[in-house]
């Protein structure tokens, strides 16, 4: 099912990195179980953006509010979120990872980390450590590790880097059944293409403002 | 072995069992086993990457032996010396130790999964000391004897408070030590950044140390700097739990 509720509220929120302002002043707000992909040139503020609302930065000034709550901590454990690097240690497994990060969550049910490194793809029973993983498997490894609390809102910030074709789209189906369960999933990519048919709305910032919101993934106006 | 990627083999809701959030977490059981997953998990690291411990052995050993060739001193004047020379060696090498232990979390950008995670900062802080509290008690154990042999030491009177020195002294060491290290981890030069700061507050906690040692070592009561240094101890401990939260949410 749907929700069509407001889920994230941003409100004038500006970040500031000494004199830089890598978000000018952002206002939006984001339904509910839906698959936003957030676009824009390198420096737009996509990354800050979702470093934001995942509680690593704090607004220089404005309001950020998720699942109805002001503080992060509040509702941490309902949000997954996975960086460009892959918040992995090398020298682990990915099994041993994944034990590990579910402690952080109360999670000792370890059927869970088994289930979720089934669901994108990989193999709960190898023991070679992520640093010997391929990189398609790393990224698939850290959505596992985003997925591992069950979150109501993912952030993933560009899943698809340095991922194979047929993972990225294998990726971007899993991503769509997701949202089907009725989670709120932001993407920021600069891969748009594939969200093609799968995101239900296409965010583009330019100079820490979103600029348009659009259907399709085409950028709005002329620009290329 | 890779397989496709399929969201309807995860289970959701009550069934993924995951629902936390830091309120409920911060049960004092919770906590104490996150502490524990967190030290089980930098004890690993260690073992399978054996960075920290092979550093200070090695800066260790060198201390010993390039100082004992150098004055070859006297059982007598070791006495005098010793507690100086063993403090500062474990000193210079407790900071080696205590930048890898930082260093693990930034590979990867692994410390935002734990900020993102309700898991309460604290128990990130002391699985860290622990930790950090149990490399550099591993180098004493290993390099007390090598002490004792290149520097003929024999104590006057009983030597049982040593344990008492070494295990307050390490725990000052390592808790400094821990929280300037994640002050510092975010500088561009953190390696000269962690000495600086860590060293003028541990200048306290160093001169007990060394008093105790040797005054245990000349037969001498040193139960003024055993309380001292457990006092110092109780201080700095309150204090860095109180501040840590601060510390990691840093920008």
């Amino acid at each position: 099912m749907t929700e069509t509720v407001a889920v994230i509220t941003v409100f004038n929120l500006i970040k500031q990195f000494g004199r830089f302002a890598a978000l000018r002043g952002v206002t939006a707000e984001f339904a509910g179980g839906k698959l936003y992909a957030v676009l824009g040139d390198n420096g737009a503020g996509k990354t800050t953006l979702l470093r934001t609302l995942a509680g690593l930065n704090q607004p220089s000034s404005g309001r950020v509010s998720i699942l109805g709550a002001i503080k992060f901590h509040d509702i941490c454990g309902q949000v997954g979120y996975m960086a460009h690097p892959s918040l992995l240690y090398d020298e682990m497994s990915g099994a041993e990872n994944l034990a590990y990060f579910a402690r952080l969550y109360g999670i000792v049910d370890s059927q869970r980390c088994a289930e979720v490194i089934r669901a994108v793809g990989l193999d709960p029973t190898l023991a070679r450590p992520v640093g010997q993983y391929s990189q398609g498997m790393r990224q698939r490894m850290s959505l596992a590790r985003a997925l591992l609390n069950d979150p109501k809102i993912l952030l993933l910030d560009e899943p698809f880097s340095n991922v194979d074709l047929r993972s990225a789209r294998d990726m971007v189906h899993l991503l769509a059944g997701l949202r089907d369960q009725g989670k709120t999933i932001f993407v920021v990519t600069h891969q748009a293409s594939l969200l093609e048919g799968a995101a239900d709305e296409f965010i583009w910032m330019e100079a820490g403002k979103i600029f348009a919101r659009t259907r399709s993934f085409q950028p709005p106006g002329n620009s290329a | 072995m890779n397989q496709t990627l399929d969201s309807s083999r995860l289970a959701t809701g009550s069934q993924a069992n995951a629902q936390q959030t830091g309120a409920n977490l911060g049960h004092p059981q919770i906590v104490r086993g996150i502490t524990r997953a967190t030290l089980r998990k930098d004890l690993r690291l260690e073992w399978r990457s054996k960075d920290a411990i092979n550093s200070m052995l090695f800066f260790s050993l060198l201390v010993v032996v390039v100082f004992s060739f150098s004055f070859d001193p006297s059982a007598e004047e070791s006495r005098q010396i010793a507690g100086g020379l063993v403090w500062v060696a474990f000193l210079f090498a407790a900071v080696v130790a205590l930048n890898q232990t930082w260093a693990r979390e930034l590979r990867n950008q692994v410390l935002d999964a734990y900020r993102v995670s309700p898991a309460p900062p604290n128990s990130l802080f002391m699985a860290k000391v622990l930790g950090n509290f149990i490399f550099v008690a591993v180098l004493e154990t290993l390099m007390t004897p090598l002490f004792i042999m290149f520097y003929r030491l024999r104590a006057l009177g009983p030597a049982w408070p040593l344990l008492l020195v070494a295990a307050f002294g390490t725990w000052a060491l390592v808790v400094n030590g821990t929280f300037f290290a994640a002050m510092s981890i975010r500088t561009r030069s953190r390696e000269i950044m962690l000495p600086l700061l860590l060293f003028p507050i541990t200048i306290p906690a160093l001169l007990a140390m060394v008093q105790a040692t040797t005054s245990i070592l000349n037969g001498e009561g040193a139960r003024f700097w055993i309380v001292f240094l457990l006092t110092y101890d109780l201080v700095f401990t309150t204090t860095c739990l109180l501040l840590f939260e601060t510390v990691l949410n840093a920008e």
